[in-house]
């Protein structure tokens, strides 16, 4: 071991197309993506799921990386974080909101890859290497339960009658719920993730995750959200009303562990693996940002002259400079935590860190960029205005800045839930 | 590939220097800089840990190579400890690490043997130059060719232990480009002022004005020789031993903010617990984090040539001392009133902390 920062060259290679990728079929269509919400941009998701299905590129979790290993050749270490990592910041430098109606499961099918039995991996996850494009997605948030997911008031209970789980509950914000739950003849059978308690006494320790399949009686979609930013993502509210799955449509274990909190940690794991991915996407909002800004800056005869003392530098130049540190800083700390991942070392705390530095980085930069853009940075002649509105979400979603400021809070003071609430 | 981990070597020279930096350097900076004196067996210590003899090859009396990822790593954790402890250790390293990276076969002969096979000595720089618009790319101390010599004029800031300087470089502008020229003792018209410059931290670090009257030197004197030396590899060299100890001086400030938060007791519970303070906790070790991240990858850039690590080492700098500021601002901050006594360490590293803005040319890696 040592310390490196070159790009392996896979992913080199792999940025190297989805860069095309992002510009030819992402770009192009992103001003009108987002004046037409929740249009479907059925050419990008059918040229992403005909590229991807094989590597399954559109989960949250990557692929097994344990196949046909050379025994002559030396041992790779794995990089599937890592490649997942740069993947989500080319295609969010494309576009946010288009990058979340990336068929391949998303949340949802991370979810199960986090907490399912390997029959269950094989039952849910197949589809999502078949003909059409297919989507899952993720129900946590409630009406009244956010970033304080032990609030949740949705319920599983098992009729033993006819081993079904019954499931109530009102789900909202969930990301391609709508493309997960309703049908569409150009997209396979989706399903979502919900997060009920089998025993609202035990809390959290009752928490799971259930499997629902797109068209199962009781679960509708019944609203979409109209947002500020990622608007071509479809944002759905899914009313549960007895709702009956099969027994084995349950992700981990089916009794309570009482004294532990085993069940909700499990919900809270995917969430390690998928801070550092979701922290990458604001990254890339924001890289593209401070692209545009360095562009019309030359356009204009302005070009930032790096290697003065600070004292001597114009605003302008101070702000690009400092903008440029905290994306790469950033775009560092994720890299630090992805490749923990890989690496299978513990890494809570820097995937929180990176999560809260990334919430800060791109609401900063594409907030200041917009600033020195003037009245070109609020024209909506330019994609500008709109990672404005795209990137604030990435302080707001897989928990909040604060949210994340509490995990390292209590990861370097060593204290529990209880002794910092 | 990415990797996060130090190899072994750079591990073993870690402990080391950590223990160096809890053990000598941090209980002897609060009395050094109370005193403006660091006493002679730390320095001597430090220097034994060898890290800039670990940096030169053995043709020239060293015992390794240079890497700046190790040095940015070791010089970490040693200004965690103390900053103008390290500073003062490493001050050789003004002289001989320039000489490495620029100089030419002749002069890396002829100098740097002599300082690294020996004791610690005085062998220093000067870069730094007492005006408001100071800037390292346009130098107001000036060289001009001259027969056989090059002539030397101007006033030089900050320089760490000229008084007793064995030999120094100077940095003077020749022609509009930044070039070094090795300026042995006693030279005429080289003096020292004799009062060390008072400055808001680094009392133990003596450092002192020098003024060069018509100094001439001979041209072989010039770094790299006669076709001189790009200046940008040494000043990216020093851009990020500051970072370094940007990082390491706000990690110190860090950690004793964390642990006194976890004992102070206000309102019934630790001040810890609540969210005001564990919040800038938070933020103090995220942004300590990012900076450390991109001072390793200019470090590394800068050892692997690649084309955008001066750039990248510039970037680091600026944002380490934006952080040390912050960080260190904070750690007074959360001691509140004890903050603000010099008993507790935290208000010189906030001193310390404003340092990294205008001290490049103190260190180099």
């Amino acid at each position: 071991m040592s310390i490196e920062f070159e790009t392996p060259k896979p992913i080199a290679q792999q940025q190297f197309v989805l860069k095309t990728v992002a510009e030819e079929m992402m770009r192009s269509v992103s001003r009108e993506m987002d004046e037409n919400e929740h249009a479907i941009p059925y050419s990008y998701i059918e040229f992403m799921h005909a590229a991807m299905k094989a590597t399954g590129a559109g989960s949250l979790a990557p692929k097994d990386e344990k196949k046909e290993e050379d025994p002559n050749k030396p041992k790779r270490p794995p990089i599937g974080y890592q490649l997942l990592a740069h993947m989500l910041e080319m295609l969010s430098w494309g576009d946010v909101g288009m990058y979340l109606v990336t068929p391949g499961g998303g949340l949802g099918a991370a979810a199960v890859e986090a907490a399912a039995s390997p029959e269950q991996k094989r039952k849910f996850l197949a589809r999502f290497g078949e003909e059409k494009p297919t989507f899952a997605a993720m129900c946590m948030t409630e009406p009244g339960a956010g970033s304080d997911t032990s609030a949740i008031k949705t319920t599983a209970v098992l009729d033993e009658k006819t081993n079904e789980w019954v499931i109530n509950g009102e789900k909202i914000f969930v990301t391609a719920g709508h493309k997960s739950m309703v049908a569409d003849e150009k997209f396979g059978k989706g399903f979502i993730v919900v997060w009920a308690s089998i025993d609202p006494a035990a809390g959290r320790s009752g928490m799971r995750g259930f499997v629902i399949e797109a068209g199962t009686p009781g679960a509708t979609v019944t609203k979409l959200e109209h947002k500020m930013g990622i608007r071509a993502s479809d944002t759905a509210a899914i009313s549960l009303v007895d709702v009956r799955v099969p027994f084995d449509h349950v992700l981990g274990s089916p009794t309570v562990e009482k004294a532990t909190e085993k069940g909700f940690k499990k919900a809270m794991a995917t969430f390690d693996a998928t801070r550092p991915l979701v922290a990458a996407t604001g990254i890339g909002v924001a890289r593209a940002a401070l692209e545009f800004v360095k562009e019309k800056l030359s356009e204009n005869g302005i070009e930032v002259r790096y290697g003065l003392p600070r004292n001597k530098l114009t605003n302008i130049e101070r702000d690009v400079i400092d903008m440029e540190i905290m994306l790469r800083s950033g775009w560092l700390m994720i890299i630090k935590a992805v490749w923990m991942a890989d690496n299978a070392k513990p890494n809570a705390l820097e995937s929180s860190m990176s999560k809260v530095k990334a919430g800060d980085v791109t609401s900063r930069i594409t907030q200041k960029a917009v600033e020195i853009m003037g009245p070109l940075g609020y024209s909506r002649e330019f994609l500008l205005e709109k990672w404005f509105r795209d990137a604030k979400i990435t302080d707001i979603y897989e928990g909040t800045g604060q949210i994340n400021r509490l995990v390292v809070a209590r990861q370097i003071l060593g204290y529990s839930g209880r002794e910092l609430r | 590939m990415y990797s996060f981990e130090p190899n072994e070597e750079q591990q073993m020279l870690l402990e080391a220097v950590g223990r160096y930096a809890e053990n000598d350097l941090r209980p002897a900076g609060h009395d050094a800089e109370e005193e403006g004196i660091l006493p002679e067996k730390v320095v001597n210590k430090g220097w034994e840990l060898g890290l800039l003899q670990a940096s030169v090859p053995e043709e020239y009396g060293g015992f390794g190579e240079r890497s700046a990822v190790t040095g940015v790593l070791a010089i970490e954790e040693m200004a965690y400890g103390d900053l103008a402890g390290t500073l003062a250790v490493n001050v050789p390293s003004l002289f001989v690490t320039p000489i490495l990276l620029a100089g030419s076969e002749e002069q890396k002969k002829e100098y740097i043997p002599p300082v690294i096979e020996m004791d610690w000595q005085p062998y220093t720089a000067a870069l730094i130059e007492y005006a408001l618009d100071f800037d390292p790319l346009e130098l107001k101390t000036t060289a001009k060719a001259e027969g056989d010599s090059y002539v030397l004029n101007g006033e030089k800031a900050f320089v760490p232990f000229a008084k007793e300087a064995e030999a120094m470089l100077v940095y003077a502008n020749l022609d509009g480009q930044t070039q070094g020229f090795i300026v042995p003792k006693a030279v005429a018209g080289l003096s020292v002022r004799d009062e060390a410059e008072k400055l808001m931290s680094l009392n133990a670090l003596p450092t002192y004005r020098v003024k060069l009257e018509n100094v001439k030197v001979p041209r072989t004197n010039r770094l790299g020789g006669e076709a001189g030396h790009d200046f940008q590899p040494v000043l990216a060299a020093m851009r990020v031993a500051l970072a370094a100890m940007a990082v390491g001086v706000s990690r110190a400030a860090f950690e004793y903010s964390r642990d006194y938060a976890k004992e102070r007791e206000v309102f019934g519970v630790k001040v810890a617990q609540k969210q005001a303070i564990a919040f800038m906790l938070a933020e103090m070790a995220t942004e300590i984090e990012a900076i450390r991240m991109l001072t390793w990858e200019a470090a590394w850039k800068l050892d692997t040539g690649k084309e955008d690590a001066f750039k990248d080492a510039y970037l680091a700098a600026t944002g380490a001392a934006d952080m040390a500021m912050l960080v260190t601002d904070r750690a007074v901050q959360i001691l509140g009133g004890y903050g603000y006594i010099r008993e507790y360490p935290v208000e010189m590293w906030m001193r310390n902390g404003r340092g990294f803005a205008m001290l490049t040319g103190l260190a180099i890696l």
